[in-house]
């Protein structure tokens, strides 16, 4: 029923605004000739505003020697290194670690057996296996060490903020906002601050990767609380529960398989942080990423970013698993079944703390140093072959859409810019979009970065509208076909969790470096998200109304767009927000490739003391995009009528 | 299915243990190996950054190499960009610096302002800046090395990015360039663009070179790259000293730089094998791109390339030990 009245809602209310909105356009255009050129706010590379030095110089107030960072310091740092010496670093006066790689992994898949099933568990000792075989058993123990303690840590924060944040209203909002901040504050902006409180090492290195990997659990443990049907908690109360029984009763349980989505999503973004946090001496697989990459060993990187995407897709089937699994006591069976297995672990352990074989991971098999000279051959390949055609691509959309766009962003008065962008707004959603808009734009002119933050929002705008143009298209196809489905979700996953830096090199041979090469680049990250998420949503569209609209002789075109999509609208919307968030956290690495602006501010602030401050502010012109970008597309999207939030 | 599944299950398990079972009995055991040669008690330890590019890794691999094989000390390296390497010099995670690229303002604010950090010597290292063009280019318009020439070929090095101006491609943000003033100042028809990375340099050299495309660039020596390929520097009107005192009005080349190592002043108060040596290690550029060289094109890890360089170089390594 909903999608029949929000149909009709759409098709009352559209062409009224779509008219308004492009008079509005229409004018700003005719605007800009008159007006291009003046009060632009530039502010060239290596100039910065009293702001800037401001907060450069006030940048170490906090300092070291406070003890409650000296304590966190110490006790997260013990964590890791105890991780690291049972499974990657010499430890307690032997040569090898506690376990050896036989041990790693006969718990792994004795865990995945135990919590998910023996698929998974099969997946595990294989996926584990190839990466000793790639001749990185090291490096990824070190990794997964570290991803451990991140993501231990963050569900430790996470879901009691989540379910507080479920619970009250208030905190919900809080939170939101600051969440928004965390997932796109670069974290180039504070992984040097980070290693001022925490020194560097392991402590830094983690505390960075919680910063980035904790909003997702938060926010899904929050949406899965408040997901849960008020009957289910007014029954529970009108049995005479406590609030306390309710919670861990009725609305934990209840909301258990959203809550694995939760942690499933913190870990794969702790793993996508794994060569960032290598800049601040991260231990692991990021460094062989970094080293390859000093000396543009395309296969090197490649090798080592395809252990991190293998640990990720293990991680992600044995969580996705877990959730999955129905809550029920084991069967006799099972059980006898689960003791045999932790003996056979046991052995394994023995084995692997007392044979050399069992401990360290054979070195003679080459299987790393074929896949990096496929690797390098494909890319030498793809770039002769594809060469000039792709600087044609790449000529033709800059001069053709992305150059006009920014010279209308960047050659008109900022006035003209926000009160277009506030009006806009107040179309799209009065007064609720309007006011954070106003907010915004106040902000971003104050951060002293406003020319730089218009040539990223050119950019940026360009890369979601065909982020979502493809998301929208692989997710409806995905979310219709289960095969399509099976053969492109480890695609998926290997572009979300491959380090952007091992793609960077063959994108630069491809279409040199401009602002384009950062675009693609943002697309092939921020594409995965967003095909998952309305794939997702098509999948939840009940059968019963799919099979209705066939059976009156829809055809295909007349299902998805009239039914699937309409219908999937909540988590579109979805996908689109994330879509752009992941675009925005991709502006940095924009930066690195040659698209300028905010990214390229951002790393020089992380590069030169003196740019710190500068850095920063363009950091947060980042945050402030994301915000306003997000208010305009949450008040574009059709608000649904009457029920609300459950359908 | 469940049946199957479980029968699946056991048999995996009785594999497993029959194959361990098999292939344990004739294995070498742990603590079998050689324990490492029992140093450190006179060196003691200490932490070296290793900053992000070949060159550096070149100086670090041959330090550590003598340090922990002549000396018995242990070296503990940690790969850091520079600015957060400085820092470490007042939380005591860095003691040593072994190439330093000017950064005048954090030798200020270390060296005389906190005092955590002392300059302990020439790496014997000098450092180019410059603008550069592929091989192809010299050869084919030999006239293009002197920058009055420049606008001449203007032309040639529009790019997308460029608005149509020449393109002059800046690199790594880690190094002050004065490009934007370089460029206003000699009254050039270029624009500076941001590559943003060394990564993003290195491609473009190698792509222009092969594709025989223009390129005009900001780059560096000494740079393992050079091993691939000898960029042609073009010159810029010639560094006296004192042209750079005002930035915005610098129209003359890059200073040479005289590479240097910092230590913390912890570290050198203290004194030691491992200090005297930093102190003393001075080397040519010439030496750290053979080793660089090794690391970058032949593929060997740092430690075999300083193993090969210190044997053939046993002469330099000894002075450097005060033999």
């Amino acid at each position: 029923m909903a999608a029949i009245t929000s149909d009709v809602h759409v098709e009352v209310r559209r062409p009224r605004r779509s008219v308004v909105i492009g008079v509005l356009l229409v004018v700003w255009v005719a605007a800009y000739f008159v007006l291009s050129g003046i009060d632009t706010l530039p502010l060239g590379g290596q100039e910065t505003t009293g702001f800037h030095r401001w907060l450069t110089e006030n940048r170490d107030f906090v300092g070291q020697g406070n003890i409650v960072f000296d304590t966190i310091r110490s006790v997260v740092d013990q964590l890791v290194v105890l991780l690291q010496s049972l499974v990657s670093q010499p430890s307690y006066g032997r040569p090898v670690p506690v376990v050896g790689w036989l041990g790693v992994v006969a718990i792994s898949a004795y865990l995945a057996w135990a919590f998910g099933n023996w698929k998974v568990a099969v997946l595990t000792a294989a996926g584990l296996a190839f990466v000793g075989l790639q001749g990185l058993w090291q490096e990824s123990m070190d990794t997964l060490a570290l991803t451990i303690a991140a993501v231990l840590l963050s569900l430790l924060i996470a879901i009691p903020l989540g379910i507080w944040a479920g619970l009250s209203n208030r905190a919900f909002k809080v939170a939101t906002l600051i969440l928004d901040l965390m997932q796109t504050l670069p974290t180039f902006v504070y992984l040097a601050p980070l290693t001022l409180f925490f020194a560097i090492g392991p402590a830094a290195a983690t505390i960075a990767t919680l910063i980035y990997a904790a909003p997702p659990a938060v926010r899904l443990t929050a949406h899965a609380i408040r997901s849960v049907p008020p009957e289910s908690v007014e029954a529970s109360r009108s049995l005479g529960s406590t609030r306390g029984q309710t919670l861990t009763k009725v609305l934990l349980p209840m909301s258990r398989s959203t809550v694995v989505v939760g942690i499933n999503q913190t870990i794969m973004a702790a793993l996508s942080m794994v060569t960032v946090a290598a800049l601040i001496d991260a231990p692991g697989l990021g460094q062989t990423v970094l080293k390859a990459l000093q000396t543009l060993d395309v296969g090197v990187a490649f090798n080592a970013g395809l252990a991190i995407v293998v640990i990720a897709i293990v991680l992600d089937r044995v969580t996705t698993a877990a959730g999955d699994r129905p809550w029920r006591t084991a069967s006799v069976r099972r059980k006898v079944l689960l003791g045999a297995g932790a003996i056979g672990v046991l052995v394994a352990i023995w084995f692997s703390r007392t044979y050399v074989w069992a401990a360290e991971f054979p070195s003679s098999i080459g299987v790393g140093s074929r896949i990096a000279v496929i690797a390098a051959d494909v890319t030498t390949w793809v770039q002769d072959v594809f060469g000039g055609f792709t600087y044609g691509v790449r000529d033709a959309v800059t001069k053709g859409v992305l150059n006009p766009l920014e010279a209308l962003l960047t050659g008109s008065p900022w006035w003209l810019v926000g009160a277009v962008v506030v009006t806009l707004a107040a179309i799209l959603g009065r007064w609720k979009a309007a006011v954070p808009a106003v907010v915004c734009i106040g902000l971003l002119v104050a951060t002293g970065v406003w020319q730089d933050s218009m040539v990223t929002l050119a950019s940026t705008l360009l890369a979601t509208v065909v982020v979502v143009a493809v998301g929208l298209t692989l997710g409806v196809w995905a979310g219709r076909n289960r095969r399509v489905d099976l053969v492109i979700r480890p695609i998926l996953d290997a572009g979300q969790t491959m380090p952007p830096f091992v793609y960077l090199v063959p994108f630069l041979a491809l279409f040199g470096t401009s602002r384009f090469t950062a675009i693609a680049a943002a697309v092939v990250y921020a594409v995965p998200v967003t095909t998952k998420i309305v794939a997702d949503g098509i999948k939840a569209v009940p059968l019963a109304t799919v099979e209705a609209a066939n059976s009156v002789g829809s055809s295909s075109w007349q299902v998805i767009s009239k039914v699937q999509l309409p219908v999937a609208r909540r988590a579109i919307t979805l996908a689109v927000n994330q879509g752009l968030i992941y675009v925005l956290a991709m502006v940095v690495v924009g930066g690195l490739v040659g698209a300028g602006a905010l990214g390229y501010d951002v790393a020089a602030g992380f590069a030169q003391s003196e740019l710190y401050g500068k850095g920063l502010a363009a950091g947060l012109a980042i945050v402030l995009l994301g915000v306003l970008l997000d208010r305009i597309t949450q008040a574009a999207a059709p608000k649904p009528h009457g029920k609300g939030d459950k359908q | 299915m469940k049946k199957l599944r479980y029968a699946t299950a056991q048999w995996a398990i009785g594999l497993t243990a029959a194959a361990l079972a098999l292939a344990g009995c004739g294995g070498a055991k742990v603590g079998d190996e050689q324990k490492p040669a029992a140093g450190g008690k006179e060196c003691g330890s200490f932490n070296l950054t290793v900053s992000p590019w070949v060159g550096y890794e070149a100086n670090a691999a041959v330090v550590a190499y003598v340090a922990t094989k002549d000396l018995g000390c242990k070296v503990v390296k940690k790969n850091l960009k520079e600015e957060i390497a400085w820092q470490g010099f007042g939380t005591g995670e860095v003691d040593v610096n072994l190439e330093n690229w000017g950064h005048e303002d954090l030798k200020k604010k270390y060296i005389e302002t906190d005092k955590v950090a002392v300059e302990a010597g020439s790496t014997g290292v000098n450092g180019v800046i410059g603008w550069y063009v592929p091989p192809w280019m010299a050869a084919k318009y030999p006239d293009i090395t002197d920058s009055k020439n420049l606008n001449k070929y203007a032309d040639l090095f529009k790019t997308s990015e460029s608005g149509g101006k020449g393109q002059l491609l800046d690199g790594d943000p880690s190094y002050v360039t004065n490009d934007e003033a370089l460029v206003k100042n000699l009254g050039l028809n270029y624009k500076v663009v941001q590559s943003g990375s060394e990564t993003a340099l290195i491609q473009a050299f190698r792509d222009a070179e092969k594709t025989k495309k223009p390129l005009l660039a900001y780059f560096y020596e000494p740079q393992w790259f050079f091993n691939e390929l000898k960029l042609v520097k073009i010159n810029l009107p010639a560094y006296k000293a004192g042209c750079d005192a005002d930035p915005a009005k610098i129209a003359c080349d890059y200073p040479p730089y005289d590479l240097d190592k910092i230590v913390s002043k912890k570290f050198a108060d203290a004194g030691g094998p491992a200090y005297d040596l930093v102190k003393n290690f001075k080397w040519t550029n010439e030496d750290q791109n053979a080793v660089a060289r090794m690391i970058a094109v032949d593929k060997l890890t740092p430690d075999a390339a300083a193993e090969k360089w210190v044997n053939a170089n046993r002469a330099k390594v000894d002075t450097w030990l005060g033999k």
